[in-house]
């Protein structure tokens, strides 16, 4: 491994593996999946990897956790989105190919893709 | 770009089980093909013992406890994959025996204020990057672009940081006398030599968060101008001396050693020096004397070790955990630190709880915490409701304070005041199942053992304080002893040459003054109220309490027991090794001690 030579390559080093780390990290933004036997049979593990390759193909700092059947099994696979203080919006039948849209427009806009939308939760 | 993952697993508890739990889960991951999306990280000691093996899954915060391999498939299918809590492997609190999922709602890591072991169980160990990826080295940068030498040692003064060894000196006076001392080579040392029986932080830290050691011996390096260091740590704690070791190579790698460290135009480096484990070789002159490869005995320090020490040149000498705050001081200011704790004793302090004490572990709290709030908020209380008697503070060589001092502030100040001391931080949690007078023994039994015998005072002072206690555990004491243990006491402190000796006496002069009646029971009543000194008691069926159910029969290693079932059983005197198995077992509490 090269020899960090200054402060400013020791922070740039830092940045760079703070991915390593992140899931321990602190983050406002969380996005979990349903992940019920109901999910799962929906497809949501594609999903969830979908979602993973786009934040990371994007360099987006967010978690993405699993949970339990919510009771929606019809509306499955079900996303949902918390950022910060922010009501949870919940996103119903997605699939793979919906994912880029949901974090282009929801993540980076930060416009919730209404048509989508299946319900909100104060945070 | 590092791999992303979803979620890590934190393992902890290496000397526990979790060898077989680390292969054990990424065997299960790779199975369900979930190697990619879920992190196994072999991270350092957690501090919650009594719990291990112990597992922290983020980014939910979910904290399992005696987590054993065959708990795996369930865990990994539940929480990993389906976000559901496995509540049986929830820790349950003792006292509502409520279960509670997550880390942070634990009252025994809620009550913390973790500074010293703020990576631990965190961060990988073995991880010079993960150590990096929190910040690690930030510190360092900081010292050596912003700041002079003068300058990082007046930051540390003005911290009122003191030495965690226990003797509780100032860490930036020494470090200005190393820096005034004449003397082209100096050096700087760390201390992991931990010598008391019931402490464990200092080798918890070096397996834990090597790093955080390192970049304070060279911030201090800096500030002192040396430019060669020794970590010394006994050749038993194989796996601190493993981690360390990681550690500093992977620091060379990555040019945090050696010459021109950041560019800064500083070179330092460091080296491990193992030594063979003693309670004495931890006192600083006898550390130094080990390192140059003699025998490890203290000398006098009329001379301080900052103007001539290793090789008789100005050394700096300060335990691991000193070490490992002063990032943290140099990261987050002077005033951070000096506000967290009292006014003379500063930051916090590392207490390893051991004995009669529910959650046994290490527990990180800002100085000046009351007894009660350490052993009953977050060390959870005694177990089996059985009544707090005493704490024993500081070590083999600390005191034993009363339940009547439950709400004093444990500062250095204060302990010292009581008859005992801040020392590393050991606590031993008494309750009135135990005799202090065999407590004071015991630490005595261990002194004597760990006396280099430099000293007469101390080497004989012990053995004589020692041979007076057992003949009063034995029933053979007389009221003149009292006054002999205070007199003998009295010399070995104030004629002893190092810290060994000169808190030698601290058990038996503390419980002498508090628990003077408990001394006057074995001596003038022939009993041992607590019921342990063999000599004095007899173990006895409680007529009215026995329900004949025969738990006890088999359990006796001397079939001192008989009685039909649902029928009084009696203990024969003359068989009874009075071990206390019996009163143990029994569930009706039918056994008394008389």
């Amino acid at each position: 491994m090269p020899k960090i030579k200054s402060l400013e390559e020791l922070q740039k080093l830092r940045q760079q593996l703070q991915g390593d780390i992140k899931a321990r990290a602190e983050t406002s933004t969380t996005i979990t999946v349903g992940m019920g036997t109901c999910g799962i049979a929906a497809g949501a593990r594609e999903v969830m990897h979908a979602i993973l390759a786009e934040l990371e193909a994007r360099g987006i700092d967010a978690h993405v956790t699993t949970v339990g059947c919510i009771g929606m099994c019809s509306r499955e696979p079900l996303v949902d989105i918390q950022q910060g203080d922010e009501p949870r919006v919940t996103y119903g039948n997605i699939t793979p190919d919906m994912v880029p849209r949901m974090i282009e427009e929801h993540l980076i806009q930060g416009n919730a893709v209404e048509e989508w939308v299946v319900g909100r939760v104060a945070g | 770009m590092a791999e992303q993952y979803r979620a890590d697993v934190l393992v902890s508890c290496l000397h526990g089980r979790s060898p077989e739990l680390i292969p054990a889960l990424e065997e299960e991951l790779k199975q369900r093909g979930l190697e990619t999306e879920i992190k196994v990280v072999d991270a350092g000691c957690r501090g919650f013992c009594s719990m291990g093996p112990v597992l922290l899954i983020q980014p939910d915060g979910i904290f399992y406890v005696n987590v054993q391999p065959a708990d795996v498939p369930e865990l990994v299918e539940e929480t990993l994959v389906k976000g559901r809590v496995v509540k049986k492997l929830t820790y349950r609190e003792p006292a509502t025996r409520k279960r509670i999922p997550h880390y942070q709602d634990i009252p025994f890591y809620g009550k913390q204020m973790r500074v010293v072991l703020r990576h631990c169980g965190l961060i990988n160990p073995q991880s010079i990057e993960e150590y990096i990826a929190v910040g690690g080295y930030q510190a360092l940068g900081k010292a050596f672009g912003t700041m002079t030498p003068e300058e990082v040692i007046a930051e540390v003064k003005k911290s009122r940081l003191r030495g965690r060894g226990g003797a509780g000196f100032s860490t930036g006076r020494k470090w200005e006398s190393a820096r005034k001392a004449e003397g082209e080579i100096k050096y700087v040392l760390a201390n992991g030599d931990e010598g008391d029986p019931n402490c464990f932080m200092d080798r918890a830290l070096m397996e834990a968060d090597p790093h955080s050691i390192l970049e304070g011996m060279i911030i201090g390096a800096y500030a002192m101008g040396a430019h060669q260091g020794f970590v010394y740590i006994p050749f038993e704690h194989t796996l601190s001396v493993k981690n360390m070791r990681t550690a500093i190579e992977a620091a060379r790698e990555y040019g945090l050693l050696g010459e021109d460290i950041l560019g800064s135009g500083f070179d330092f480096d460091l080296e491990l020096r193992l030594g063979a484990h003693s309670f004495v070789g931890g006192e600083s002159t006898a550390l130094m004397h080990a390192i140059e490869g003699r025998v490890s005995e203290p000398r006098p320090k009329h001379v301080h070790t900052t103007d001539k020490g290793l090789w008789d040149r100005p050394s700096c000498l300060n335990n691991v955990k000193t070490w490992s705050i002063v990032p943290e001081i140099i990261n987050r200011g002077a005033d951070w630190f000096a506000g967290i704790g009292t006014e003379n004793s500063t930051g916090t302090q590392v207490f390893s709880l051991a004995g009669k004490v529910n959650n046994v572990g290490l527990a990180e709290v800002p100085m000046g915490i009351t007894v009660r709030e350490l052993v009953f908020d977050v060390g959870g209380g005694v177990p089996k409701n059985r009544e707090f008697k005493a704490i024993q503070i500081g070590g083999p060589s600390g005191g034993c304070l009363p339940a009547s001092l439950l709400d004093m502030p444990m500062d250095y100040e204060t302990l010292a005041e009581a008859g005992s001391m801040m020392g590393t931080g050991g606590v031993i949690v008494i309750d009135d199942h135990t005799c202090v007078v065999d407590v004071a023994r015991y630490f005595l039994n261990f002194l004597k053992d760990q006396s280099c015998g430099k000293c007469s005072s101390c080497r004989e002072g012990i053995r004589r304080m020692l041979e007076i206690l057992t003949r009063i555990t034995e029933g053979k004491g007389e009221m003149a002893d009292l006054e002999t243990l205070e007199t003998l006491g009295r010399v070995v402190k104030s004629v002893s040459l190092c810290g060994l000796g000169k808190t030698a006496a601290n058990p038996v002069l503390s419980t002498l003054r508090y628990f003077r009646d408990e001394y006057e029971a074995h001596i003038l009543d022939q009993t041992c109220p607590a019921g342990v000194c063999k000599a004095l008691i007899e173990y006895y069926i409680i007529a009215d309490k026995c329900t004949g159910c025969g738990v006890c029969l088999p359990k006796c290693p001397q079939n001192a027991i008989s009685g039909e079932k649902k029928e009084l059983h009696v203990i024969d005197p003359e068989l009874c090794i009075e071990c206390g198995v019996c009163r143990d077992v029994c569930k009706f509490d039918a056994v008394g001690v008389r």
